[in-house]
């Protein structure tokens, strides 16, 4: 458990910023700015607090009225950064080996190979970082801190610097990490698409001050909080099992939703996997549909319409504990006299499901 | 190649003199240079310009004045000379020390401008990486920082040994033109234009200074492109 109560200057901005992180991955989400990597910095210890402290599993890392200050590199909070920073002048094994030649907790021998392989970097040890691409030093980069046995890992907008394709390519080893790592996981990023797939909690920075912190189901429904860019890539995101995979290729979930269909993709009976289901494959229906070839349709209350824009309606409804959102046309929101209480049917195309992991 | 092998007794211990100086200089400059970079580099202190304009005075002053200087407070009535002898029985004046503690102070600022453009251009991010992943500020030093000036300060010597190779005013200011004992290749050189006759030896030592400094430049060279190499790509070099 991490709990962070700092203040700090930084030029115009003054950050002030009182959170706390439990196990999974937490993520701090603003725009760029809004002092979430300086926030990072003062939780890795690389940057100090003006006043406040950092404590780590009831242990003070940082205190500006003791004075106390763990330095880095006893705090071992594993970091990632947004552009590597791998050392040019080692080759990938020496990169990854970095971390356990100084680490005074030994780790597991055989957690080399099973990090290697786990990021897919096995054939790149004797390489230099100056051949590497993008996407490939990010892998490098997150494996030589998973592999510093770190207690605590740090990501600092490990995807901002690479393209779409290099982010698709790192996406699913992040994934596979959050229900792997042992350690607790903060995450910075401005990216939407990452929130969803990733977040265990978020906490929204605006202009240096916590906004919400959460569950995503309870911040990422604040469209006030929100802005525009952001809440179109709105997406709710669930934890979902296998429970069955059917002769036709589709694959029964579990979910907070009840049970929905979606294409199997490989996916073995037991597996979990986190769906999202984006806003704008999200129909909503007033009476039960009949002849449709949408095969998910979820009983929901409307719990509120909020105008996105002069056509566009936010439609945020509730199913059960969880929120689910629509982006519908402001004159179908008339027509169909959506109005919070309202008892709908939220309809989502099967295809539309985005197993992510 | 007649001339070469004609090098008198003299000549001989001229150029082996000049080289034991050199070196000598240049090994002792090294870790000041390092240090006096990284306060420059990194530093911030009262005084960091003053001291950053007193490390490359030797560069500006006529070497006449820098020799000058060295004898006022370093010759064996001079106020650090005179303590020196009394204390440690250690004495510059005249001797081969002196002339390589000549060359090191003509030779620091080369030596601390080279590897203070090295340590600015580390990437001090590197070294907080290395901190996170648990390495202490010794080991971040030996492991990171060091590794990546590594042909700055390579540079920065051979430059600091060829000066030394070069040296002669404040030399021959501070220490005199005695052979066998201060008598450098470019003081020998000098004492044989004054020699009527001595035409034909002073150009033998001075080739053999073309020589010598040329093959340091190259040397130099050869291996600070193979360790740039090192950092940049080239999987092949290992």
């Amino acid at each position: 458990m991490l709990k962070v109560d700092v203040r700090k200057r930084l030029g115009a901005l003054d950050l002030d910023c009182t959170f706390e992180a439990g196990p999974g991955v937490t993520i701090l989400f603003g725009r760029s700015g809004s002092g979430k990597t300086s926030l990072l910095n003062m939780i890795a210890g690389l940057l100090r607090p003006n006043e406040g402290s950092i404590a780590f599993d009831e242990q003070t890392i940082s205190d500006s009225r003791t004075g106390a200050f763990t330095p880095p590199h006893r705090r071992r909070f594993g970091t990632v950064f947004q552009d590597a920073l791998l050392f040019p002048h080692m080759n990938v094994r020496a990169n990854l080996d970095f971390g356990r030649r100084f680490s005074s907790a030994a780790a597991d021998p055989r957690s080399f190979e099973r990090i290697v392989e786990m990021l897919g970097i096995g054939d790149l040890l004797e390489r230099r970082p100056a051949n590497l691409s993008g996407g490939e030093k990010q892998r490098v980069a997150i494996g030589r801190a998973l592999l510093s046995n770190p207690r605590l890992l740090l990501l600092d907008e490990p995807l901002a610097s690479l393209d779409q394709e290099r982010k698709d390519e790192i996406m699913p080893y992040l994934e596979r990490l959050r229900t792997q790592a042992q350690a607790p996981m903060i995450y910075v990023t401005h990216s939407m698409a990452e929130v969803t797939r990733l977040a265990d909690r978020i906490v929204l920075l605006r202009e240096g001050k916590i906004a919400a912190a959460g569950a995503p189901q309870d911040v990422l429904h604040r469209a006030d909080l929100l802005d525009a860019a952001e809440a179109s890539a709105t997406a709710a995101p669930f934890d979902a099992v296998v429970a069955h995979v059917e002769a036709d290729g589709l694959a029964a979930l579990d979910c907070a939703l009840g049970r929905i269909l979606a294409p199997a993709q490989g996916l073995a009976p037991g597996a979990r996997l986190r769906i999202q289901i984006l806003a704008r494959d999200v129909l909503i229906a007033t009476e039960k549909p009949q002849g449709l070839s949408a095969l998910n349709v979820i009983e929901a209350r409307v719990v509120c319409v909020r105008p996105r824009s002069a056509a566009i309606a936010d439609v945020e409804l509730a199913c059960g504990e969880s929120r689910l959102w629509a982006h519908v046309t402001r004159r179908s929101a008339d027509a169909l006299k959506l109005a919070p209480g309202a008892l709908v049917f939220a309809i989502v195309k099967s295809v539309a499901l985005n197993p992510a992991g | 190649m007649d001339w070469f092998s004609g090098l008198s007794p003299d000549e001989w211990s001229a150029l082996r003199l000049s080289l034991k100086v050199s070196l000598v200089a240049a090994l002792v400059t090294l870790p000041v240079a390092l240090g006096l970079a990284f306060a420059l580099a990194r530093g911030r202190f009262r005084g960091k310009a003053l001291l950053d304009g007193l490390v490359l005075l030797p560069l500006v002053l006529p070497p006449v004045v820098t020799g000058y200087v060295l004898l006022i407070l370093l010759g064996r009535r001079g106020p650090i000379g005179a303590f020196l002898d009394q204390t440690f029985g250690i004495v510059f004046a005249f001797r081969w020390t002196g002339a390589a503690l000549a060359c090191a102070v003509m030779g620091l600022p080369l030596m601390v401008r080279t590897m203070r453009l090295a340590i600015e251009g580390v990437d001090r991010r590197l070294e907080a990486a290395a901190a996170t992943l648990g390495a202490n500020p010794a080991q971040t030093f030996f492991c990171v920082t060091l590794p990546l000036i590594w042909p700055g300060m390579l540079a920065g010597f051979v430059l600091g040994f060829a000066k030394a190779m070069g040296e002669f005013g404040a030399t021959i200011t501070f220490v005199a033109n005695i052979p066998g004992e201060t008598q450098t290749l470019p003081s020998a050189i000098y004492s044989l234009t004054q020699t009527p006759g001595g035409d034909a030896a002073a150009m033998r030592l001075t080739l053999v200074s073309i020589i010598v400094s040329l093959g340091a430049v190259l040397v130099s060279e050869l291996l600070v492109r193979r360790a740039a190499r090192r950092l940049e790509a080239g999987d092949a070099q290992g």
